[in-house]
């Protein structure tokens, strides 16, 4: 596209100045992010004795273990949100418009909420009969299953739009059962959106803060809180070091994940 | 696939009855009600319980009226707008700046975008403090070079901190409708009216951003509420002296014991939200019908 302006200097400055700001507002905190990450001191301008203690720290000790808590709660409710965000969008996909919409409520309705407050109505609904989950880790998955759910049904849905609307029905109209035809024809053009649902799901849960922090038991301590219990005790390189770690593990995911391209089927 | 082959051999497959389809829903719409709308009823019903466990509009009216409330309430808008207003202004600057110089790194530059939605918040929060913080680069760099007293309470504590790091952080779930809405533009429009003689001002002013608008109303009401909900920044941040609602939910829960107060604080938080998240899928939607067009 050319737009507005064609003078080649003008052109030139415009796009430095692009690359300038949008390196300069996200880049640079990332960056400083990694050089904290290796920071013993920290007087001048710039740190001024570098190490690789809180990189070590990672490997083991309460980082280690709440990375690995991070992993364990992001896999497993990214796993969840994937089931229940996509067959709640598959099971919606033929029916009338009104059911639909009310559907999308009820799946978006945690994105219009501070997950603070989703935290809270966990923490109070299950600290009390009949359901009694407090201090368990099983509270966190719910928490991160239902914060991410609408993500996944999202993607699902964008997925289904994509699939011509008769492809069901030339299987029935061949002899395929609905299931035959779900399982061999929508699941797998469907895939990559369910894979980079659960992409997304996994990051999400990965940085999530507010709600966990509402009703993390002792032993379940994740990579956030982590990171929130380290810089507001002072301890801020190895909290730099943990966030640094946390986004790499996210990021290495995402790259595994984000490999297959949508196959985006034409009629 | 043509349409017109199909269609005659499709009329007579038999379709599962809607009763049928409707129950095929059943489970996942059960599972939801446990995990979230039951949650949130009791929440609800826990904010209008008194002491001993019977209906009372104490804690409601208790809250609702205490200046802590009514501080944070505006401290959330304050927060929210401003850096909401930021975040379109440099959204736009940056999709207008990149679509000046349109460079073979856009399509990279989309999933850049897409990627850094998928961070945490609190880690921008965190790395600003390296930054601006008391002891950060830029503030020792400002006490070298202007001989600023070094020991200063640096701003980032207080409420253009956290403006700051929510613009950063939340500019690319603005950049990204924008640069959507670029792409429907129509450039051989563009070239009409600057061969007509308009001036590049005149071409973003009366063509560009009148397109945009969609984009512009859905990126705002986008981040207007994701501003109002921000928790990881401003706990990081710990910014006493500007609580927000979602903050104060968090203090009153954990730090005071009291579930009820923080029950209200949380209910008048949601019905913050929901309104303008259906003013989020509104504009949405007039985004997409004027996609479509």
């Amino acid at each position: 596209m050319s737009m507005l302006v064609y003078r080649p200097c003008t052109r030139q400055v415009a796009r430095l100045a692009a690359l300038g700001l949008f390196g300069l507002i996200f880049g640079l905190p990332l960056a400083i992010l990694l050089l904290a990450a290796v920071t013993g001191q920290w007087n001048g301008v710039l740190p001024t004795i570098l190490t690789l203690r809180h990189v070590r720290a990672l490997l083991g000790g309460d980082q280690g273990a709440s990375l690995w808590h991070s992993i364990a709660t992001g896999l497993a409710a990214s796993l969840i949100a994937v089931l229940l965000g996509g067959g709640g969008a598959l099971a919606a996909r033929d029916l009338p418009a009104g059911f639909r919409r009310g559907l999308d409520a009820l799946y978006f309705l945690p994105i219009a909420l501070p997950s603070a407050s989703i935290g809270l109505a966990l923490l109070i609904t299950f600290s009390q009969p009949p359901i009694l989950l407090n201090g368990t880790v099983a509270l966190v998955v719910m928490a991160h299953v239902v914060l991410i759910t609408a993500y996944a049904y999202a993607n699902t849905r964008a997925g289904i739009e994509t699939l011509p609307a008769e492809l069901e029905d030339v299987a029935g109209s061949l002899g395929a059962s609905q299931w035959l035809a779900l399982r061999s024809i929508t699941l797998p053009l469907l895939a990559p959106y369910l894979l980079a649902a659960f992409a997304l799901g996994f990051a999400l849960s990965m940085g999530e803060l507010g709600a966990t922090i509402m009703l993390y038991p002792p032993q379940w301590v994740t990579a956030p809180v982590q990171v929130f219990a380290l810089t507001d005790r002072g301890d801020i390189y190895a909290g730099a070091a943990l966030g640094v770690a946390l986004l790499a593990c996210t990021f290495l995911v995402l790259l595994l994940l984000n490999r297959q391209k949508p196959r985006i089927l034409r009629p | 696939m043509n349409r017109l082959l199909i269609t005659p051999i499709v009329r007579g497959v038999p379709r599962s009855s809607i009763l049928n389809r409707v129950l095929r829903l059943a489970l996942p719409v059960c599972v939801l009600s446990v995990l979230l709308l039951y949650p949130l009823a009791h929440m609800a019903a826990a904010a209008f319980k008194g002491a001993a466990g019977e209906f009372s509009l104490g804690p409601a009216t208790r809250m609702l009226g205490s200046p802590l409330f009514l501080r944070a309430l505006l401290h959330t808008f304050e927060i929210a707008a401003t850096a909401t207003i930021l975040c379109l202004l440099l959204g736009l600057a940056l999709a207008v700046l990149f679509n000046l110089a349109p460079f073979r790194g856009v399509q990279v530059l989309g999933r850049v975008v897409d990627t850094y939605l998928a961070f945490p918040s609190f880690l921008i929060a965190l790395s600003l403090t390296f930054l601006y913080g008391n002891a950060g680069l830029v503030t020792a760099l400002f006490a070298r070079l202007f001989g600023a007293d070094p020991h200063a309470a640096s701003f980032l504590y207080g409420f253009w901190g956290v403006v700051l790091a929510e613009v950063t952080f939340y500019t690319p779930f603005v950049l990204r409708p924008l640069l959507a809405g670029f792409q429907s533009l129509d450039p051989a429009q563009i070239e009409m009216a600057s061969s007509l003689g308009e001036k590049p001002w005149g071409v973003l002013r009366r063509i560009v951003l009148p397109a945009l608008l969609p984009a512009l109303l859905a990126g705002g009401s986008l981040c207007l509420l994701l501003t109002i909900n921000e928790f990881g920044i401003m706990l990081v941040m710990g910014a006493k002296n500007v609580i927000t609602l979602p903050v104060l939910i968090y203090s009153e829960a954990v730090q005071q014991f009291d579930y009820s107060g923080a029950s209200v604080i949380a209910l008048g938080n949601a019905m913050l939200s929901f309104g303008l998240f259906a003013l989020y899928r509104t504009s949405l939607t007039g985004l997409s019908a004027g996609l479509a067009r």
